[in-house]
C-alpha cells in the first residue's frame, strides 16, 4: 500500500524538518504518543493513539482538548485600530463591542478571500486577532502596512492555543474556573483557569460548544495538563479537528477558500455587514457586491454520498452526466455514517436534495446536495 | 507449515499449501488509522505483480493496495467490506484481503521474510 494522508491545506507543505518550528505543546504530544505530522511549517499531532474515531467521538459527546498554537495570534493597540482594519474586512469592526469576537474576512481586491480570522474587542483600543498559521506572516505584514499612524499591531508568538471542545466543555472548564461559562458564543474575556492567566473566547471549529483559549507558551503545558486531568476529556488531533469542522460545514482556508473564491461564492456573504454593503469601502467591495446582486458564477455546497465509499478533496461533481464542479473537502462522517463533501458547482446550484453524482476512481459515485452544515451547530446562546 | 513473506508497500502473503492469501501488515493498519472503506478485486481478475487492486480508505487517509505477485484473484473476505475495522483489530489474521493464485509461486521467494520487513520498518 502507498498512504496518502488527506488533511487538506497544509499537510506536508514543502519544508524539511529542520525549518518545522514546534508548538509549545510538542512535549506534551510526544510524552502523550501523538503521531506527529508536518502541517503549515509546524510539526503537530494528527491523531493519538485511540485513533482519530474515538477523539471525534470525545468531541461530540463530552469534551476533546486541541493544541492549535500554530494558529497567528496578534493584539491591534491603540486609537483606530478597528477602522484601519475594517479597510481591509468586509465585516462591521467598529460595531464589535468590548468583550464580543467576530468572524471576518481579509479580501483581495479582485474579491477573493486572502484569509479569514476571528477578531476580539478585549478594550476600547484593544484588538485580539487570531489568524490562520499558513498565512500569518503575509496576513501581519498586510495589516501593518495599511496601518499608519497610531494603531500598531503586534504578533504574539509567544502565546499558545488550546481549544477545549464538546457538550461538557462548559461544565467541566466550571470546575476549575470561574465566569467563563457565563460567557455566550462569541464572548470573550480575560481571567484564570486554575490559576493561570488566559485570554478565553466562547468559540471553536468544530460545531460544538466550547472555548478557544490563548495562554503564555511557557504555562500551556501546566494549562492543557490541568484540563487533560479532568474527567474524561482526551487529547485530539489535527485529524479529528478537520473531520469535526468538515461535520459543521466550516471552510479551511487553502482549500475551500482562498484567494480565487469571493465570500459570496463561498456561501459566506453574512460576514459582509449591512453597514459596509453601503459604504463598499473593503477591498474587492465592487466584484463582491456585483456578485450579490446579481448572484454568483458558482457556489460553495454539500454533499452526502450514498454508499460507504469517501470522495476526497478534487473529486468532480456531475449533474446529469456534466461536470458542474468539484469537491474542496471530502470524507467519511463519523456522525452520520457515511461520506459527506463540500464543493463548488456552477449556478443555478442544484436544490438541496438535488441527486447528483462524485466522480471517484472513474466511477460515478450517487450523491445528494444536502444542506450546511451536515450536523447541526450546537453552540452556546 | 505455513509461511508469511511481506513487500515493502506493506503487504503480507502467507503462503499455505497451494493457496496464497494476502493482507496489509499491521504497521500499515497503525498508519492508516481507523478504516472505514474497503474496495477488493472481482474474483477471477488477473493482477500483475506492482499492480494497484484493492483500496482502503481510512478517517483522513486513502491507499491502494498492490497485488504483490502475478496470477488470478480466487477469493476476497467479504468480512472486511462489511466491518472495515476488522483489519485494524486483526490486520495479520481474520482481516486479510484477498487469495491469489500465482503465475508463478516461486515469485514468493522473491518477497521480503520477516526479518528483512523488520529491517525496513525499523530504516529510516
Amino acid at each position: 500500500m502507498r498512504l496518502v494522508v488527506d488533511l487538506g491545506a497544509g499537510l506536508g507543505m514543502e519544508s524539511s524538518s529542520a525549518e518545522l518550528a514546534l508548538s509549545p505543546l510538542d512535549g506534551l504530544h510526544r510524552a502523550l504518543g501523538a503521531r506527529m505530522v508536518p502541517f503549515a511549517g509546524y510539526v503537530m499531532p494528527l491523531s493519538y493513539p485511540s485513533g482519530i474515531l474515538a477523539e471525534h467521538r470525545a468531541c461530540r459527546t463530552h469534551a476533546a482538548l486541541f493544541d492549535v498554537s500554530h494558529m497567528g495570534q496578534a493584539e491591534l493597540l491603540g486609537v483606530g485600530g478597528d477602522a484601519a482594519l475594517e479597510h481591509l474586512v468586509p465585516g462591521d469592526l467598529l460595531g464589535l463591542k468590548r468583550g464580543r469576537q467576530r468572524y471576518t474576512l481579509l479580501t483581495g481586491h479582485a474579491g477573493g478571500i486572502l484569509d479569514d480570522l476571528m477578531v476580539a474587542r478585549l478594550a476600547p483600543e484593544r484588538l485580539f486577532l487570531v489568524v490562520n498559521a499558513a498565512n500569518k506572516v503575509a496576513d501581519f505584514a498586510r495589516i501593518t502596512a495599511h496601518l499608519s499612524h497610531g494603531p500598531h499591531l503586534v504578533p504574539r508568538p509567544d502565546r499558545a492555543l488550546l481549544a477545549f471542545q464538546g457538550p461538557r466543555a462548559a461544565g467541566l472548564l466550571g470546575e476549575i474556573s470561574q465566569g467563563f461559562t457565563a460567557l455566550p458564543f462569541m464572548g470573550v474575556a480575560e481571567g484564570e483557569i486554575a490559576g493561570i492567566n488566559c485570554l478565553v473566547s466562547r468559540s471553536g471549529y468544530t460545531g460544538e460548544d466550547g472555548f478557544e483559549i490563548s495562554v503564555a507558551g511557557a504555562e500551556a503545558e501546566a494549562l492543557a495538563r490541568r484540563l487533560l486531568a479532568l474527567p474524561g476529556v482526551v487529547p485530539a488531533g489535527l485529524g479529528a479537528r478537520d473531520v469535526l469542522r468538515l461535520e459543521a460545514g466550516l471552510c479551511l482556508h487553502g482549500q475551500d477558500i482562498d484567494a480565487t473564491t469571493t465570500p459570496v461564492e463561498a456561501d459566506l456573504a453574512w460576514t459582509i455587514a449591512k453597514r459596509r454593503r453601503a459604504t463598499a469601502d473593503f477591498p474587492g467591495a465592487r466584484p463582491i457586491l456585483e456578485a450579490l446582486g446579481a448572484g454568483p458564477a458558482r457556489l460553495r455546497i454539500g454533499l452526502r454520498l450514498e454508499g460507504r465509499a469517501p470522495a476526497r478533496a478534487g473529486a468532480p461533481i456531475i449533474a446529469a452526466g456534466e461536470d458542474i464542479g468539484h469537491l474542496t473537502s471530502g470524507g467519511f462522517s463519523p456522525s452520520l455514517n457515511a461520506p459527506i463533501g463540500m464543493g463548488y458547482v456552477v449556478t443555478p446550484a442544484p436544490e438541496p436534495g438535488a441527486r447528483l453524482a462524485v466522480r471517484v476512481r472513474g466511477q460515478d459515485l450517487p450523491a445528494h446536495r444536502v444542506t450546511l452544515p451536515f450536523i447541526p451547530h450546537r453552540y452556546a446562546n | 507449515m505455513p509461511e508469511t513473506r511481506f513487500t515493502k508497500d506493506h503487504e503480507w502473503v502467507r503462503r499455505d499449501g497451494a493457496i496464497f492469501t494476502v493482507g496489509i501488515t499491521n504497521h500499515a493498519q497503525a498508519a492508516l488509522g481507523d478504516l472505514v472503506f474497503i474496495e477488493l478485486p472481482e474474483p477471477g481478475r488477473s493482477v500483475e505483480a506492482g499492480e494497484a487492486c484493492a483500496v482502503v480508505e481510512s478517517v483522513k487517509a486513502a491507499s491502494d493496495v498492490f497485488a504483490p505477485m502475478s496470477g488470478t484473484i480466487a477469493a476476497v473476505n467479504g468480512a472486511i467490506i462489511e466491518d472495515p475495522a476488522l483489519v485494524n483489530r486483526a490486520a495479520e489474521s481474520e482481516g486479510w484481503f484477498f487469495q491469489l493464485t500465482p503465475a508463478s509461486p516461486e515469485a514468493f521467494e522473491d518477497l521480503l521474510d520477516a526479518t528483512a520487513y523488520r529491517v525496513l520498518l525499523e530504516t529510516p
